[in-house]
């Protein structure tokens, strides 16, 4: 059976569920095979080995990790070209995305970003994603070359199914040309101990409406074990962080539940949420664009509405 | 210092955006558009640092006619020159295709100091040819800038993932591209609409450029639009006024559909 092989998603070891996806849909192209780049990979064996990868290629360098994007492109088009897999999937984030344009030119292969499914087809790999603010779906396919595929989160359930996870070392020498971007700094973000907003089952967001004050929006979050995300108009005022920002020029999610709070619903919000599987507003105005959406709305302040709510789930939960 | 920014013009967001029925490509024709928003980020950080280092920008975009309106939206906030690259081959062109155009029409250019370019567009939203051009043009590539500044031979950024902030720097030539946060895009004065009207534009085809036709466009894409299915707009659910107990109705619905 053809390798299919999975650009490993992790922080130094720990393995991102968005790997889990991407190997659980590779189990249905072929025979996953991990590729690890960078420190962790012992530590990542056993739940790569959990969700089918046959094999784990790994590289550890400071060649890989000190620079920015290119030597992680050429490792992984060196690969491509030595081993010829049936495809590459990569996550679809910001470097993700980079690298898999970088290896698409190197290796002459066509490729498809934030693909929200992946299932083979008659005619080879078969990609579904979601256009224009939710408004269309694309099915599409590559023709040339190695499909290159990168993948969003929250696109396939994960499935156990065991594998060999053979880690495998592979050395190559890093050109100087793929060393020009040097990460000179790195400051690691604080983490707030909530989910990862692009991964959440469940986000709730805040955005004018919450004049600042987050406090009800953590809290109704905190009591969902969701993310919290905000609007531009949140982001832009520094209420809150732009890494948690949904929208057009900030993330797109696509969660089970999405509650936005206090947010008016522009197109540029719409564009960062309108696939969510359920969605549901709070807002003091009832003519908000967002109320358009949902299936289910409180025309109410959310400093009174978020937490009865929030009182009302964590009594149920026991 | 020589800038070139690279430009789109894209289907306005709020407009109905859809797909042509004949080839599936995006509809570019009937909807009105506009030089994409996040593009507009970079030409204010090109116009930023000409300003400061005495040099010139060149605004380039690929696309039909229209697509002249974000190479004149550029001149009026500020940029020196325009490049239009125009012909009915490109039409259905790809990402692989659109980044080679482009490189091709900078090494023509004679490659500046710095190539600039938002960080993705809004139609598309792949936000993978600021990599590609790197690529092809064999340029360091500092992407995805959140702060930008320069120093000597060159060009330090800051980079905002979601486990870390890095800091990143290269040497220059470079390619950068910019996300929303870096500053704050000019409305063109009166007098930048003016000057803008006197400002060269050059219009190039592909044979300017030396590109075969048939390695570009539909005819030369790398991927296949299968289809195209318009999702039916959401129905609206419940809506309910807070009389003191919106809340728990809130929490009554999640349950309802087993949130809780």
């Amino acid at each position: 059976m053809a390798e299919i092989f999975v650009l490993v998603d992790h922080a130094n070891g720990a393995v991102r569920k968005t790997t889990a996806e991407m190997l659980t849909i590779a189990a249905r192209l072929g025979e996953p095979a991990a590729v690890f780049l960078g420190a962790g990979a012992k530590e990542a064996q056993a739940t790569l080995a959990k969700f089918g990868a046959t094999k784990v290629y790994a590289m550890d360098s400071a060649d890989l990790t000190d620079y920015l994007v290119a030597p992680q492109a050429e490792f992984l088009a060196a690969l491509v070209s030595k081993l010829k897999p049936a495809a590459l999937l990569i996550p679809a984030n910001p470097a993700g995305k980079e690298i898999a344009a970088r290896v698409a030119i190197k290796t002459d292969s066509g490729l498809i970003t934030d693909a929200i499914d992946v299932q083979p087809g008659a005619d080879g790999i078969e990609t579904t994603q979601s256009v224009f603010a939710g408004s269309y779906a694309v099915k599409a396919r590559i023709t040339k070359g190695t499909p290159i595929i990168c993948v969003k989160p929250n696109s396939a359930a994960p499935q156990e199914k065991s594998g060999a996870a053979q880690i495998v070392p592979v050395n190559l020498t890093i050109s100087a040309d793929a060393k020009t971007a040097k990460i000179v700094e790195s400051t690691e973000k604080k983490s707030t101990g909530r989910p990862e907003l692009t991964e959440a089952a469940i986000v709730v967001s805040g955005g004018r409406g919450t004049a600042g004050d987050f406090a009800p929006v953590e809290a109704f979050a905190d009591s969902l074990g969701a993310a919290v995300g905000a609007s531009r108009a949140a982001v832009d005022a520094g209420w809150y962080p732009h890494t948690s920002q949904v929208g057009q020029t900030g993330k797109q999610v696509s969660p089970q539940l999405y509650v936005a709070c206090g947010i008016s619903g522009a197109i540029q919000h719409r564009a960062g949420m309108q696939t969510s599987k359920t969605i549901v507003a709070v807002n003091k105005d009832p003519e908000a664009p967002i109320f358009e959406l949902v299936d289910f709305g409180v025309v109410g302040d959310l400093f009174s509405v978020l937490p009865q709510a929030t009182e009302a789930v964590t009594a149920s939960k026991g | 210092m020589n800038i070139v920014v690279c430009v789109k013009y894209v289907p306005d967001a709020q407009a109905d955006r859809g797909f042509d029925e004949a080839d599936l490509t995006t509809n570019r024709e009937s909807v009105d558009g506009l030089l994409s928003e996040l593009d507009e980020y970079a030409v204010e950080e090109a116009l930023k640092l000409a300003e400061a280092g005495e040099g010139e920008v060149t605004v380039v975009t690929i696309g039909p006619d229209k697509a002249a309106d974000a190479i004149k939206k550029a001149l009026q906030m500020g940029a020196d020159k325009g490049v239009h690259i125009s012909d009915e081959a490109i039409r259905g062109s790809d990402a692989f295709a659109t980044s080679r155009i482009l490189a091709e029409a900078i090494k023509k250019l004679g490659t500046p100091d710095l190539v600039l370019t938002g960080m993705a567009s809004t139609d598309g939203t792949m936000g993978v040819v600021p990599a590609m051009l790197a690529e092809r043009l064999g340029l360091p590539q500092v992407t995805f800038a959140s702060e930008l500044s320069l120093d000597g031979e060159g060009v330090t950024i800051r980079r905002d993932g979601d486990a870390a902030s890095e800091t990143i720097t290269s040497p220059r030539p470079a390619l950068v591209s910019v996300t929303d946060q870096i500053n704050e895009p000019r409305y063109p004065s009166f007098k930048g609409i003016m000057a803008a009207k006197k400002k060269p534009v050059e219009t190039w085809s592909l044979a300017d450029l030396g590109i075969d036709p048939t390695t570009v466009g539909s005819a030369g894409a790398y991927t296949e639009v299968l289809s195209v299915t318009k999702r039916p707009p959401r129905a609206q659910g419940e809506i309910v006024t807070d009389e003191g107990d919106g809340g728990t109705k809130l929490a009554a619905f999640l349950a309802s559909r087993k949130f809780i």
